[in-house]
């Protein structure tokens, strides 16, 4: 379904049971959506339902439980697989979260680098797409290199093609930054590396909730991305890779659900997904996602990110009128998500955070896992303020006032 | 019913003073040792310098970055502890501990931590602990290696 064309934030917010909360005696203003969004009703029935009524371990119960549960399980891969525009639900292997996915990719794609392959990444990733390939060319004694970013805050494409060449195995670099916003260009970076013979990965972890994600379009080789972060529960991530490309990996994990045979000598494993998802695998947080699928198809990923867009205008606009604000990352709402990194000058991210906190405003403060990223704009830390598909324009007035609040407690 | 804020318990006037007029802010010559303690979460980082000499701290200095709190208990621990028996320091030392690791239950003895009672209130939230210790746990540090490092010299 396409959505009704008529999206109500007002609506949506009666959806999602923790808006009605208040947080030091302030309504919840929840602005760290990037950090972790808030669940709707329907992805906590839907959970809770499947643990009163159909639970059972997948895959490998003949009863009728056991079938229920795998029926919900494999029903909850397609709902994903459809979603992002894959050809098959076997293309989506479940994970513990967007970083397992990472580091599985890094762990079974590794396995085949060696000295004088390279491997890309940015400035602007999150740890969690630096440090498994850190560790992966400490292993292999491969080469990492990395993009620049304009002081704009995005990908600085002029080396792009020295940069992506025919020693590269992989370009992954985030869809959309998690501090800047950035929305990358893809386009390019895919139609470089697979010139020169790279895989495409991208971390989708902040684009696959906003956006709408199609990796036939995109083009791309591999996507990962978390569950909790696009209205789902914690405890589930996703990868997904084309056919040709998971096939061609070897295991990651290892143990049950993934095997063909076993002899006390060797084994053999069964295809992907199941060859990627080793031992019981988080079932009740594939249900909550694919109920988190289905509520944000309803709604229509169009219109999430068109009234995603408006807020990012909005809250571009209003954060310029507070005194000493130096927002990081694009200042323009073009290729922007609405995800708010920025600076009050002379005080420290911390304290903003908490003197918001003190009036209901709940916003992410430190380095937030992008460590590179802040050291790219001279700032030990940042807050950050992100909006999601139940955010307001009310909310985006609580944090100015908020702002207002920390320059006088400060001045 | 609405709660004032979080200033009021949190950002006690004596902790906005110290922050905005560190006391002993700098490091300084000579010193015996120093440690850099780092809080990883947030990237707030401390440098703390020593010199103790015939059981007494003669200086304490420090430098850093970090928010009001980290800062503020960096300017207290050198009033508190400057110039004072190592013994002394070093009781002072596990009083503001204690009071930190309190959840605010604790009633800090005003006598021992003078300015350092307004941190009562930090011990509410437990994300703030650790930058209320990071100075403190740095001094702990830096001293222990002074006083290793006599105890190898003599």
């Amino acid at each position: 379904m396409a959505g009704l064309g008529e999206f109500s934030v007002e609506k949506v917010r009666q959806d999602f049971p923790i808006l009605e909360r208040s947080v030091n005696g302030y309504p919840l203003v929840y602005l760290d959506s990037a950090n972790t969004s808030q669940k709707p009703r329907a992805v906590l029935d839907a959970m809770t339902e499947h643990l009163e009524r159909h639970n059972a371990n997948v895959a490998r119960s003949v009863h009728t439980l056991g079938t229920e549960s795998t029926a919900a399980y494999e029903g909850a891969r397609a709902k994903v697989a459809a979603f992002i525009g894959a050809a098959a639900p076997e293309e989506v292997v479940f994970t513990k979260n967007a970083t397992e996915a990472l580091n599985l990719v890094a762990y079974s794609f590794g396995q085949r680098l060696g000295p004088g392959d390279e491997i890309v990444i940015s400035e602007l990733e999150h740890h969690s797409n630096i440090v498994p390939w850190q560790l992966l060319c400490e292993r292999t004694g491969a080469t990492l290199r990395w993009f620049r970013l304009t002081d704009e805050g995005r990908l600085d494409l002029s080396t792009l093609d020295e940069l992506v060449n025919e020693r590269t195995r992989i370009v992954s670099i985030a869809h959309v930054s998690n501090t800047l916003g950035t929305v990358n260009p893809v386009a390019p970076v895919v139609k470089r590396a697979h010139e020169v013979g790279a895989l495409v990965m991208l971390d989708g972890s902040q684009a696959v909730p906003h956006l709408p994600v199609d990796v036939t379009a995109l083009g791309i080789d591999l996507l990962a991305f978390t569950g909790h972060k696009m209205l789902g529960p914690t405890g589930i991530g996703v990868l997904w890779a084309r056919a040709s490309v998971l096939e061609d990996l070897p295991p990651f994990l290892a143990g049950g659900s993934m095997v063909e045979t076993v002899t006390l000598e060797g084994t053999t494993f069964l295809p992907p997904p199941a060859r990627f998802e080793a031992g019981t695998p988080p079932i009740v947080e594939a249900v909550g996602l694919g109920a988190a699928v289905d509520y944000l198809s309803a709604l229509g990923m169009d219109a999430v990110a068109a009234h995603e867009r408006y807020l990012t205008t909005y809250a571009l606009d209003a954060l310029s009128t507070v005194d000493g604000l130096r927002i990081f990352g694009p200042t323009v709402p073009v290729d922007r998500g609405g995800t708010l990194s920025f600076e009050l000058a002379g005080v420290h991210p911390h304290d903003v955070g908490q003197v918001l906190d003190s009036v209901g405003v709940q916003v992410r403060v430190g380095h937030h896992c992008a460590r590179p990223t802040c050291v790219r704009f001279g700032v030990p830390a940042m807050t950050r303020a992100s909006v999601h598909v139940y955010t307001t324009t009310d909310e985006i007035d609580a944090l100015v006032r908020g702002l207002e609040r920390v320059r006088k407690v400060f001045s | 019913m609405r709660r004032r804020g979080v200033s009021d318990a949190l950002y006690q006037e004596i902790i906005l003073d110290h922050y905005k007029h560190p006391h002993g802010r700098g490091l300084r010559e000579p010193y015996q040792a120093e440690a850099h303690h780092v809080n990883p979460t947030c990237g707030d980082e401390v440098t703390v310098r020593v010199l103790v000499k015939d059981g007494l701290v003669e200086d304490v200095s420090y430098d850093g970055a970090g928010c009001s709190i980290s800062q503020a208990a960096a300017s207290v621990l050198y009033e508190l502890v400057h110039g004072r028996p190592l013994t002394d320091a070093m009781a002072r030392h596990e009083a503001f501990l204690t009071l930190m690791s309190g959840r605010g239950q604790v009633e800090p003895d005003e006598e021992l931590l003078a300015d350092g009672v307004a941190f009562a209130g930090v011990a509410r939230y437990p994300a703030r602990v650790k930058c209320a210790l990071l100075p403190w746990m740095a001094f702990k540090d830096a001293t222990a290696r002074a006083m290793a490092e006599e105890a190898t010299a003599s």
